[in-house]
């Protein structure tokens, strides 16, 4: 069932051969002119000038990127240093993508688990219940996230009704409150690629180490997880990459003194502190990590199916 | 062998998996219950009330949110219609075009949008936007739209092609049938649950982007995402609960049909 033709479709399907130069032409347009396209004219625009307000001039320049590394002082004439500003921010951007992925594997490890071994007929309603709130809007999510988490907010009432705190805890515009907002984003893609893993976990491992004396935790730790780790890569990948460049959860539960990559990107565009080459450049370093990301993912997996 | 207990059966995985659902649900149903509050403080409770469902279509920001959700309903149905149709024809050619030199590129081309960093496409498009002298606006939002929803159509339009074996339409053609016959009245039904569930999820994810939009609209122009923003910037009050309530159930329905359509048809 799960053998084999992952990248293919029927036993060689040919049937629109001679079709398939103009059935594949409205993508290759399509995708060229607005995303390959894009992505090329933005490489372009962060070698360029910048134009005071937004917009650049067409003059060749190295100041984005020299910007975002070096600091040269306030006129520009003294030797460069690091500028840490920026390298800075990006290590924000790492540590809160990554302290949201590995909660969503505390939690999304056990929930995926958990629904592959219900009975068969009941595990698509289980999928569908996790996914269902992915689909409501982001930003609903995330203003309902703020919400719930402020400080005169429902959470708060609720600990404070039971006597569990004595006073709110003040959450918004914390690092914890940015980690909740991504976990909450991207939370389906921890539990699908883990679930579908497990699901083609053979027990009889299990029960042949059970059978050795193996505890079932050792177990878990020696045989399952270690089945199933293509499967937990995959869910890491898929929560740290969106994570990485989010905007929304940091700008609306993080404040001011948790900015991430987004937001700077962002202010570059917005308003007249505008620094479009600036953006372009952090643009290009955050999708070269990105890239170099998922390559690594890429030849891991293929490492793993040999 | 009697075993002592069931190998399948972590303890606490239950609760952890309850405690999951309790937190992807929680935030959504407490803004749900808000928005049916009386009273125009978003912290106390004053008892049941429609009237802010009724400020969202009357009071007065009304003029701004309906301008905003025509917009957003125009541009993810027209995005949807188109990247649905591109993406019936690019899987037909990658899944049922036999083996060719550009099969994985293209495949790799269609998934792009998904590994590209959402924040990356928006600026990498207002760019190109402005390098070509476009001026932004409706136009812009739709361009853009219909890109990153091609692969949200593809992917289940490409399942469930997948599912379907080509002997249908080898015995129509061997049956004197035309490729564009087999194709039109052969595969295109059978396809049908897929198509519809990739247009579903692929309205969804239009109606649902706020970052692109932000980018590309221009000035005055607004979904309704860049309007809850804009709102919200200033404070959460209770019509945008009302208004999220709303969009929150059509998201919902929509959901739930495509899940429904792909599914009756794999149980049978």
């Amino acid at each position: 069932m799960a053998g084999g033709a992952a990248s293919g479709g029927g036993p060689r399907a040919d049937t629109y051969a001679a079709d398939r130069t103009w059935l594949l032409l409205p993508a290759w347009v399509t995708l060229s002119i607005l995303v390959l396209a894009p992505v090329a004219m933005m490489l372009v625009y962060s070698f360029l000038t910048k134009e005071f307000r937004g917009g650049v001039i067409w003059e060749f320049s190295l100041a984005a990127y020299d910007q975002f590394f070096f600091d040269r002082g306030l006129f520009g004439d003294e030797p460069p240093r690091i500028e840490w500003t920026y390298i800075l921010i990006f290590w924000r951007s790492i540590w809160q993508a990554g302290a949201a992925t590995l909660l969503s594997l505390l939690i999304g490890l056990p929930t995926a688990y958990y629904i592959a071994t219900r009975p068969a007929r009941q595990r698509a309603v289980w999928l569908f219940l996790i996914t269902i709130p992915y689909w409501v809007n982001l930003l609903i999510r995330t203003v309902s996230m703020k919400f719930l988490l402020r400080d005169q907010g429902p959470l708060n009432d609720a600990l404070l009704g039971l006597g569990v705190i004595d006073a709110p805890l003040s959450i918004v515009n914390t690092n914890l409150a940015v980690q909740l907002g991504l976990f909450y984003s991207y939370l389906p893609f921890m539990v699908l690629p883990i679930y579908a893993a497990v699901e083609r976990y053979n027990f009889a491992l299990s029960e042949a180490a059970a059978d050795l004396y193996a505890t079932r935790w050792v177990i878990l730790r020696r045989i399952l997880l270690p089945n199933v780790r293509p499967g937990i890569i995959a869910g890491c990948v898929l929560v740290f990459v969106p994570s990485l460049g989010s905007f929304l959860a940091p700008d609306l539960l993080g404040g001011a003194r948790n900015f991430m990559i987004g937001s700077l990107i962002e202010e570059q565009f917005k308003g007249n502190a505008g620094n479009w080459p600036f953006g372009a450049a952090a643009s290009m370093i955050l999708l070269t990590l990105v890239l170099i990301l998922l390559l690594a993912f890429a030849r891991a997996q293929s490492r793993e199916s040999r | 062998m009697a075993k002592r207990y069931d190998l399948r059966v972590y303890p606490g995985f239950r609760a952890v998996t309850f405690l999951c659902l309790f937190v992807l649900y929680a935030p959504l149903v407490v803004v749900m219950v808000y928005s049916f509050n009386a009273s125009p403080s978003i912290t106390n409770w004053e008892g049941l009330s429609l009237r802010w469902y009724a400020d969202v279509f009357t009071g007065p920001e009304s003029a701004k949110f309906k301008a905003a959700a025509r917009n957003s309903f125009v541009i993810a149905l027209v995005a949807a219609s188109v990247a649905t149709a591109i993406a019936t024809l690019s899987a037909t050619a990658i899944l049922r075009g036999g083996r060719f030199r550009l099969r994985l590129v293209s495949f790799g081309l269609i998934s792009l949008p998904l590994m590209v960093p959402e924040i990356v496409t928006a600026v990498a498009t207002l760019i190109f936007f402005n390098a070509i002298g476009f001026d932004r606006g409706l136009l812009t939002i739709l361009l853009a739209h219909i890109a990153f929803c091609i692969p949200f159509a593809y992917l289940p339009i490409a399942a469930r092609m997948q599912g379907i074996e080509d002997t249908y339409e080898q015995a129509a053609m061997d049956l004197y049938a035309t490729r564009r016959q087999a194709f039109v009245r052969v595969l295109l039904p059978l396809m049908m649950p897929g198509i519809v569930s990739g247009f579903l999820l692929a309205f969804i994810v239009s109606l649902d982007d706020f970052i692109i939009t932000n980018f590309v609209k221009g000035a005055g122009v607004e979904t309704l995402p860049t309007a809850i923003f804009g709102s919200v910037k200033q404070g959460i009050r209770p019509n945008i609960m009302a208004i999220s309530t709303m969009l929150l159930a059509v998201s919902v329905v929509m959901v739930t049909l495509s899940w429904l359509i792909s599914r009756r048809d794999t149980t049978r």
